[in-house]
């Protein structure tokens, strides 16, 4: 790394005057030279560092804003009503109230992943100290932290190097939240810049906990080949204890893995997991199962399969302990960010805290120390399983009958829905014995709760939604590749060129949550198109299960069907939320190692570059969580288009182009530095799509760049031609904007655009080397 | 008929629509307005009423009125495949995005909309749009055509049955077929 802090404590030291006792000297930082590559112009910037960089983003990509809430009541002023141009008592007006929550929003999942981060780099340097070397894909990964690089101009080599990145992340996160105070920041597009800032720091925080992960628990190691995991509901052995853990940080269930292990339980005691650590899990114990993601939580509790529930951080439901004791499940919180209240049994002995769990004397038990969740945990599992036989909550179909004849048709349970799921409906016709409604609910249900609560009769409509669907639960049997981590130095090697000259059509990422609006099976559908289509398709998260959850015709699942390799037509699997960064990584990496972009504090330069060369999308369908806007934060920031489905236009405010304005689409020529008309590539920065069939051309739409060569574009034309054809059943209207000379024409469709063009009035254009940065133009030579 | 949100929980609006009593207000409004456009969603493919889709009742209503259509989504296949073409398709977020712009020409370049009715797009997208709207396009007007009831729009219909809204679709396709 670049800088170390000298701190010398002396206890006792005897000099020629006399006797020293406890010195304590801190001499600052040293800049450590071993790192050849010239540093950047902002390295660890500050939250205006890059703000110039921001601005030409958000002049490009204007916000679009849709409030939601007419009101702010942040402050004791408040409620203030800021209804069209009103501005409230402080002076602050509805577009910057609006960027104002996006801001809150990327600082608070910004926070999430720098505390997870924190967290897993502090336990880690307990266990292996602060020398543990980094290793994320020994000789294949020699740019090993390209986020870190890029935004700090560190080069972490160490555990401890990782520590100290963490400081500079966690001072950031703290301005930027500073500035949403009353009385701060005023203006909405500094609310958006800093905003994007807190998505770099964001990148940064995440990449810190992923290669700390990676490296100290030997998680695989950007391997393409990383192994098939037991997915699903019915992988489930349920003649074996259950210990099912939810969250993110796999810290706890390494607790329990290695307990087992080490009394050679491994094989006796199923470990299944929910959401994210259900990847970690499984990159620390291919043996271990992915039930599913976030939504599924109910399900797999009120079906009795858990003996155990073990709670570590981020997107677990709050009253999950409630939903636990029904089943006679305890509960073991395992965080300090989410204690629910149960008393701290860190320091008790095991056994104890295992026999009131037990016996129900305590319904759950807060343990700070993981070895001792391990060991908790497998005890507690073991012991109560043949007590609780899998006890459920959920109704027979007779109850189910009887119960709907209750249902007043009130509605209240749909207007509550977030999907507006026709449950009355289903309750009708199961009131007369019809269950298949119901069972069609199934999918689409996203396992909230809410229309149980909104019932004046109390059904248990969830329950009766997973009972009718409950031979399809269970006969979800699919595999998922193990989160791979980062993509390999020598992959980009091989695809940096026919990415950056846009001979493979594109980069898709499908990631995030899972807040779908009708099911998973569109996350597949969407991700088996490109991928037939040869570009690179990259999962993370509940996405990634979502895309291993369904099968092709010969029975095979995505990751089966494709390679895991970072190369056209590969499907892999980066890993959980925080390897996200492993492909912000990627884009950052080609870069670097094929453009041979210096990669040191370098931030805006790189982001240029990424924007208008590297084809890439990300696609969070489901995205729900304050995570899912900080992760989306950091793709902006690098210029890289990030499309929501349509759950995500709760983000209350988008980032949009406007293809009909031709004076929004011009770039440098670096070459000359004249100004030259791009088109609209990419259209948009972030952008709500209501359906996947919109999805799959916008994505299409969205990968072309500046810098396609002729060849490149022809080939993303054809893509956005065919699946506009196939979906929207007519050509593209807007196909004239991305032609820049005859030659971007697909031959096949030859005739058919030039007489559009010339319709359209179009006129031939250059393609440049492009930039937005006037530093970038190398004059001409006079 | 009720004119509470059909969502339970949106109900964070001070400046609440007007809700339209009779079909026949509703097309009185949009016969006033000078620059009115239709902007249709994905759920007119989904929905069925009377054993007739969504999107028929659309067609006829858009026909009748000569109201100019924005396809959202992917609807504007739906909409060739029953021949009939839209006046133009876009993204919902590009068109909520243009009418803020107090520039934009409107789809024909002859000027800015001054009504814009929706109907069948996702229940809190619609919401989210007509939200923005409300903020920051204070001189367009908003309707919409839909049986659940939007706060955010300048006039709503209140929440009702398949079966009422149907009927007020058929008597304003009719009230512009009689010419009326
Ligand atoms: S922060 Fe400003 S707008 Fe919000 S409640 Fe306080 S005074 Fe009103
Ligand atoms: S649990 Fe399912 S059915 Fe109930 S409100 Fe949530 S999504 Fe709708
Ligand atoms: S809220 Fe309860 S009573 Fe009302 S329609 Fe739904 S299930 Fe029936």
């Amino acid at each position: 790394m670049t800088t170390k802090n000298v701190h010398m404590k002396i206890g006792e030291m005897k000099t020629a005057t006399g006797l020293v006792k406890n010195l304590e000297v801190s001499i600052g930082k040293i800049v450590d030279d071993s790192w050849a590559e010239p540093m950047g112009p902002t390295p660890m910037p500050s939250i205006s560092a890059l703000r110039d960089w921001d601005m030409k983003l958000l002049t490009k990509y204007k916000p679009f804003y849709m409030p939601d809430c007419d009101l702010c009541c942040l402050c004791t002023y408040g409620k203030c009503d800021l209804t069209a141009g009103k501005r409230g008592a402080c002076g602050l007006d509805i577009a910057a109230q609006s960027s104002r929550i996006v801001l809150i929003a990327c600082s608070i999942g910004a926070a999430t992943h720098t505390a997870h981060a924190r967290h897993l780099v502090d336990h880690l340097i307990e266990k292996y100290g602060r020398n543990y070397p980094l290793d994320v894909g020994g000789l294949n990964v020699k740019v090993e932290a390209p986020v870190t690089r890029l935004v700090t101009g560190i080069r972490p080599k160490t555990l401890g190097d990782l520590a100290e990145v963490l400081d500079y992340c966690e001072t950031q996160i703290t301005h930027c939240l500073s500035a949403a105070h009353t009385g701060q920041e005023g203006n909405n597009l500094d609310f958006e810049s800093k905003a994007f800032h807190a998505g770099r720091i964001d990148q940064v925080g995440m990449e810190v906990a992923d290669i700390a992960q990676i490296s100290a628990l030997d998680f695989p190691k950007a391997d393409p080949e990383a192994p098939l995991i037991e997915m699903g509901i019915g992988t489930v052995d349920t003649s074996k204890p259950v210990i099912m853990c939810i969250g993110h940080n796999v810290v706890p269930s390494v607790g329990i893995i290695d307990y087992m292990k080490e009394n050679k339980l491994d094989g006796k005691i199923e470990v299944v997991g929910l959401c994210c650590t259900a990847f970690d899990n499984t990159r620390y114990y291919d043996r271990a199962k992915i039930v599913g993601p976030i939504s599924w939580q109910l399900r797999f509790v009120r079906g009795g399969f858990a003996d155990v529930v073990v709670l570590d951080e981020q997107c677990i439901r709050t009253d999950i302990f409630s939903e636990a004791e029904r089943v006679k499940a305890p509960v073991i919180a395992a965080s300090e960010k989410n204690c629910m209240g149960f008393k701290n049994r860190t320091n008790d002995p095991a056994d104890e805290i295992v026999a009131d769990l037990v016996s129900g004397k305590v319904p759950g038990v807060l343990i700070l120390d993981p070895e001792k969740v391990g060991e908790v945990a497998v005890k507690v599992a073991t012991k109560i399983a043949p007590i609780r036989r899998k006890y459920r909550v959920l109704p027979e179909i007779d109850e189910i009958k009887a119960l709907a004849k209750t249902c007043r048709q009130c509605n209240m349970c749909q207007r509550s829905c977030p999907q507006d799921l026709s449950i009355p409906v289903a309750l009708k016709a199961a009131a007369e014995g019809n269950m298949a409604l119901l069972a069609d609910l199934y999918e689409e249900c996203i396992g909230c709760g809410r229309c149980e609560e909104a019932c004046p009769v109390k059904l248990q409509i969830h329950s009766f939604i997973i009972k009718a669907g409950e031979k399809c639960m269970l006969e979800e049997k699919n595999y998922c590749r193990s989160g791979r981590g980062a993509v390999q130095d020598t992959e980009i090697r091989n695809v940096g060129s026919p990415i950056v000259l846009g001979e493979i059509p594109g980069i898709l990422a499908v990631v995030g949550c899972a807040n779908y609006p009708h099911g998973g099976k569109d996350v597949y559908d969407i991700c088996r198109e490109f991928a037939l289509r040869r570009f690179i398709v990259v999962t993370s998260g509940c996405s990634a299960m979502s895309a291993g959850s369904y099968k092709n015709a010969e029975g095979k699942t995505l990751y089966e069907e494709f390679p895991g390799e970072f190369a056209a037509g590969g499907v892999l699997n980066v890993g959980s939320c925080v390897a996200n960064s492993h492909i912000a990584g990627a884009a950052i990496k080609v870069a670097n190692i094929f453009a041979k972009r210096n990669l040191r504090g370098n931030y805006e330069e790189i982001a240029d570059y990424i924007h208008n060369r590297v084809g890439a999308v990300g696609l969070a369908w489901g995205a729900y969580s304050q995570k899912a806007a900080s992760i989306a934060a950091g793709f902006w920031s690098l210029g890289i288009p990030v499309l929501v489905g349509p759950h995500g236009s709760k983000y209350r405010r988008m980032l949009l182009g406007r293809a009909d304005k031709p004076e929004n689409w011009e770039v440098y020529d670096a070459r000359t530095g004249e100004k030259v008309n791009v088109g609209p590539a990419p259209e948009h920065l972030f952008q709500t799509v209501e359906t996947p069939q919109e999805a799959m051309v916008a994505i299409a739409k969205l990968c072309m760049r500046p810098n396609d060569t002729w060849k490149g574009r022809s080939i993303k034309l054809s893509h956005y031609i065919d699946l506009h054809k196939r979906h929207y059943g007519c050509m593209p209207p807007d196909i004239h904007l991305f032609v820049r000379t005859l030659a971007d024409v697909p031959m096949t469709m030859k005739d058919e655009i030039v007489k559009i063009l010339e319709a359209k009035g179009w006129k031939e254009t250059v393609i440049p080397d492009p930039t937005l940065l006037p530093r970038m133009i190398r004059k001409k030579k006079e | 008929m009720s004119c509470e949100p059909w969502q339970c929980a949106e109900i964070a609006a001070t400046k609440k629509a007007n809700p339209i009593t009779k079909p026949e207000v509703a097309v009185a409004m949009i016969k006033k307005a000078e620059r009115p456009i239709l902007i249709v969603g994905s759920n007119a493919a989904e929905r069925w009423l009377e054993g007739r889709q969504l999107i028929e009742y659309i067609i006829d209503f858009a026909k009748a009125s000569k109201v100019p259509v924005v396809a959202t989504a992917h609807m504007v296949g739906e909409f060739l495949k029953r021949g009939y073409e839209p006046a133009a398709f876009m993204s919902a977020m590009d068109i909520g995005n243009r009418l803020v712009d107090p520039e934009w020409q409107g789809i024909d370049g002859k000027g800015h909309p001054d009504l814009a009715l929706f109907i069948a797009l996702p229940y809190y997208m619609e919401s989210l749009i007509l939200c923005g709207l409300k903020h920051f396009a204070p001189n367009l007007k908003t309707m919409t055509l839909d049986n659940l009831y939007h706060p955010h729009a300048s006039w709503s219909f209140p929440n009702a049955t398949l079966e009422e809204w149907a009927s007020n679709l058929k008597v304003m396709t009719q009230k512009f077929e009689g010419g009326q």
